[in-house]
Formats: structure tokens, C-alpha cells, sequence
């Protein structure tokens, strides 16, 4: 029942956040700067999560395939395949889970318990359109484009390992990794990190701006909105693979 | 003016208050009072809807704030002035910011003119000179005036205080109560003041409105106060070590 009552209000939320979509003028300043927070920040722990990926990615898969008769650029297809279709968006998602969802949930939390939200509401702001939808949209922007930087570092990564590792040579990375491309798979993989984008960020708007009871609630707030950003993830990436492949 | 009508507020199923009824006129100065928990906080959040009851009605020049569209349920906020209990300053802003946020969003005034505006806003507080400063370097006192100073910087009718004085030192409380004096002469705003601080009551109330026992137990002028034999009203005004009868 309370799960219930849970959803019917994530529901409201998201549906507020929707109507105030032409209120521009209220969230265009904080959408920019949750575009850097969210994206351009994110960044470097996005491109080192990819270069170890890619990197582990390629050692394993070496060390798996070493038999003689199958071709060594097996490796190079293996690896990009497993990211463009899976690793990169997913890893990428559950690291940015605890760092942006996070974040996010405690600034509404914050917010929310020593009543900046009631106070912004008094002065006759939409709060939901001032804070929830910024954060939204900008999910909804970067994690495809964190989603690319990811692929594309840890593509890198599985190159090197394999070449400092004697796995395999860039060359026949490459060869293996173009034979096997299919852009539908990158076409996937930007769309499980827009869903992804849309899960973390609301979940963690939806455990803020709800939270009370203190210091003590806003870290349960920002618990809750980590492990559950989490598990729906890995849930939606097992629906996109049910529904689309 | 504010009509109050009928209100009942639970939570769950722990009742806060029923039927509570009172009006608040143009120009007044209204204190709430209570004990701790009784729900005042609770009952003045529904004046500006932020907050629904479970019944009842508050009547702003003729309507009930409580069936407003959220369009204009966001003009009538505007109405009103809140200073919160933990003053609620936005805590990435700086103090002159904070002031002129309800101004860069909600004026058509130019950069100057926001300037103008808040220095005048902190020099009424007597915080000239700590535009700069953030709102983790002020102290409780000061926190309070600056958030005084960005609640009135679009001259509401309405001023909402909850609990100004509590926490802060015997002069300080001072200084907020003369505050609160010339923001309801000077602006000539309706005030609204939730406290327990029955010094400050006496000092800046036209009228009182007492809860206890679940319900709007009493209200009344401060000299209807100083003259009231009811056991349970003076019980609850003389726990302070203020005796108004001295």
C-alpha cells in the first residue's frame, strides 16, 4: 500500500515537472548550471570508469578465448560490443547513481528540511518547475552524451591493455571491433543511458524533495535514492533488452 | 483581511487542531500562541496554502486560498512575506543575493535599481555593509534580519513570523521585536506571529490567538488578556518568568 502511495507521488511529481515545461524562464538558469554539474563535471570519474572497463574487459576476455584456432581480433569485437551495448551505460549509470544522485537528493533534502522549498513556494515560486525539472532535463541531456565519453574511453582502455598486455595488437583491436560494429547498438546504448538519465534523476529529486526529519532523514533521503537509483537501473536495462533485442 | 473558518488539521491519525476560527483585520498585529507542538507553526502555513486542511476555509478578499488554481494561488503568495523559523536562506547565495532573488524574478527592476532596493532593505535591518557575507557566516540574529529583509523587499500585506525570536539572546530579541513594531507601522503590513515568547507578545500584539487543548482555546486583545481569570490561559502566560501583572 505505501508503495503504492510512493509511486502515486513520484507520479505527481513527474507530471508537475511535465506542466511546468514552459516555464523557461524559471529553471533556464539552473538547467545550465545542472548541465555542468551533471555533465561536464562528471566527466573524469565517466572517462576513468570507461578506460578500466574497457581495459579489464579486454585482459578477461584474452585470457578466456586462448585457444588457437579462434581469431585474436575476437577480442577487439568482444570488448566495444560489450560496451556500446551494455557496460558502457550501465557502469557508467550505477558510478553516477551515487555521484549525482546523490548529490542531488541531499540539495533537495537540505532544502526541503530547513524549508528553502517552503520558502520559495511563499514567494510564489513553482518549486518543482525551479528545482526538480532542471535536474531532470539535464539528466535527460548528459547521460547519453557521458554515455559516448564512456564507449569511446573505454574502447581506448581495451586497446591498450591488449597491446601492453601481448593480447592483441591495436591493429587487430580495431579490425575486430569494426567488423563486429552495428550502429543499432550505439542507437541502444543512448537510449538505455536516456532512460538511465530519466531514472536517476528523478528518483533522486522525487527521495529529496520529499525528505524529512531532520539531518538524520536526509541521509536516509540519499540512501534511499542511491540504492534505488541503482535497482532501477539494472531493472529498466533488463526491460530494454526484453522489449528491444 | 484573513477569515478563518472551521479549520481541522490532522496528520495521520493524530489531530492537530479543530474547528479553529478567527479573523485577522488589515493592519493588525496577530500572535499565535501555544505550546510546543500545538500545531501554530502548522495553522499559519495554511493562510498562504502551503499547506491543505482536511476542512475549513481561509478567505482572502473573498476567496479561499484553498480552491485557487495554482496560477493564481502563486499571486496570493506573493501577498505574503514568511519568515521562517530556521530563517530558510538559500545557502549558495550570498546575503545581497538572497534578498534579491524575489526581485530578479518577480520585478521588472534593473540591475540598479535591485541595488538600490536591497542596500535600502539591509540598512532597515541594520545589516548595512554584509551584502557579501553568505548565510553560514551570519549569526542566528543576523540570519533573522536578512531574511526579514527579503521577505518585505516586495512589500507584501501580509508578514508571517515563526517563532522570530526563539534561540536568540534577550537583546537580540529585542531588536527583532522593534522590527517587527516598525515593519507593521512603517509598511503598514498585516502581522502574523507565531511564538511562545510571551514577553514579545506583549510587547508588539494587537491581538492573541491561543491553541491548546486541540482547538483555538482563546483569543483576544492584550488588555482582554491582562484581565482574563481563565486558569488554564494564565497557566500557560505565567510559566514564563515574565508576570504580567506586576
Amino acid at each position: 500500500m505505501e508503495a503504492l502511495e510512493q509511486f502515486g507521488k513520484y507520479s505527481l511529481l513527474l507530471y508537475r515537472s511535465l506542466r511546468s515545461l514552459y516555464e523557461v524562464d524559471t529553471y533556464r538558469k539552473n538547467l545550465i548550471n545542472e548541465l555542468l554539474k551533471i555533465g561536464y563535471e562528471s566527466v573524469p570519474i565517466v572517462l576513468l570508469t570507461g578506460v578500466f572497463t574497457g581495459a579489464v574487459m579486454t585482459i578477461q576476455t584474452a585470457y578466456q578465448l586462448d585457444i588457437a584456432f579462434i581469431p585474436v581480433s575476437i577480442i577487439g569485437a568482444i570488448t566495444s560490443e560489450s560496451l556500446l551495448m551494455e557496460l558502457a551505460a550501465v557502469i557508467t549509470s550505477l558510478v553516477l547513481a551515487g555521484k549525482v544522485g546523490a548529490r542531488i537528493a541531499t540539495e533537495l533534502g537540505t532544502m526541503r528540511v530547513s524549508e528553502q522549498i517552503d520558502a520559495l513556494e511563499s514567494m510564489g515560486f513553482n518549486s518543482v518547475s525551479f528545482l526538480v525539472l532542471p535536474r531532470v532535463l539535464a539528466g535527460l541531456i548528459m547521460f547519453p552524451m557521458l554515455y559516448i565519453f564512456a564507449s569511446v574511453s573505454g574502447i581506448l582502455g581495451g586497446l591498450v591493455a591488449g597491446y601492453f598486455s601481448g593480447a592483441v595488437s591495436p591493429a587487430e583491436f580495431m579490425s575486430g571491433a569494426r567488423e563486429f560494429f552495428f550502429p543499432w547498438d550505439v542507437t541502444f546504448g543512448i537510449l538505455k543511458a536516456f532512460v538511465f538519465g530519466f531514472v536517476i534523476t528523478s528518483v533522486s529529486c522525487f527521495k529529496g524533495y520529499y525528505a524529512s526529519g531532520g539531518a538524520e532523514g536526509v541521509g536516509n533521503s540519499t540512501t534511499q535514492a542511491t540504492v534505488l537509483s541503482c535497482i532501477y537501473v539494472l531493472l529498466a536495462d533488463f526491460v530494454l533488452a526484453a522489449v528491444f533485442l | 483581511m484573513i477569515e478563518i473558518r472551521n479549520l481541522t488539521k490532522s496528520f495521520g491519525s493524530n489531530l492537530v487542531w479543530k474547528d479553529v476560527s478567527f479573523n485577522i483585520e488589515d493592519g493588525e498585529t496577530v500572535a499565535i500562541i501555544g505550546r510546543s507542538g500545538c500545531g501554530k507553526s502548522v495553522l499559519v502555513k495554511h493562510f498562504n496554502a502551503l499547506m491543505y486542511p482536511d476542512s475549513g476555509e481561509v478567505i482572502i478578499d473573498g476567496n479561499n486560498v484553498f480552491e485557487l488554481e495554482y496560477v493564481d494561488l502563486r499571486k496570493m503568495r506573493q501577498r505574503f512575506g514568511v519568515l521562517f523559523q530556521g530563517s530558510a536562506l538559500f545557502d549558495s547565495l550570498n546575503t545581497f543575493e538572497n534578498i534579491a532573488f524575489p526581485l530578479r524574478y518577480f520585478s521588472d527592476f534593473d540591475e540598479n535599481e535591485i541595488k538600490k532596493k536591497v542596500e535600502d532593505a539591509l540598512d532597515m535591518v541594520n545589516l548595512t555593509g554584509t551584502g557579501d557575507q553568505s548565510p553560514a557566516e551570519l549569526s542566528g540574529g543576523m540570519r533573522r534580519r536578512v531574511a526579514l529583509a527579503r521577505a518585505t523587499i516586495l512589500q507584501p500585506d501580509f508578514l508571517i513570523y515563526d517563532e522570530p525570536t526563539s534561540g536568540l539572546d534577550p537583546q537580540t530579541s529585542e531588536e527583532i521585536n522593534q522590527l517587527i513594531i516598525s515593519m507593521a507601522d512603517n509598511l503598514n503590513i498585516t502581522s502574523i506571529v507565531v511564538t511562545h515568547d510571551i514577553h514579545s507578545v506583549l510587547k508588539i500584539a494587537d491581538r492573541i490567538a491561543y491553541l491548546e487543548e486541540q482547538s483555538l482555546y482563546w483569543h483576544g486583545t492584550v488588555e482582554e488578556l491582562r484581565k482574563s481569570e481563565d486558569r488554564i490561559l494564565m497557566d500557560f502566560i505565567t510559566a514564563s518568568e515574565y508576570q504580567i501583572r506586576s
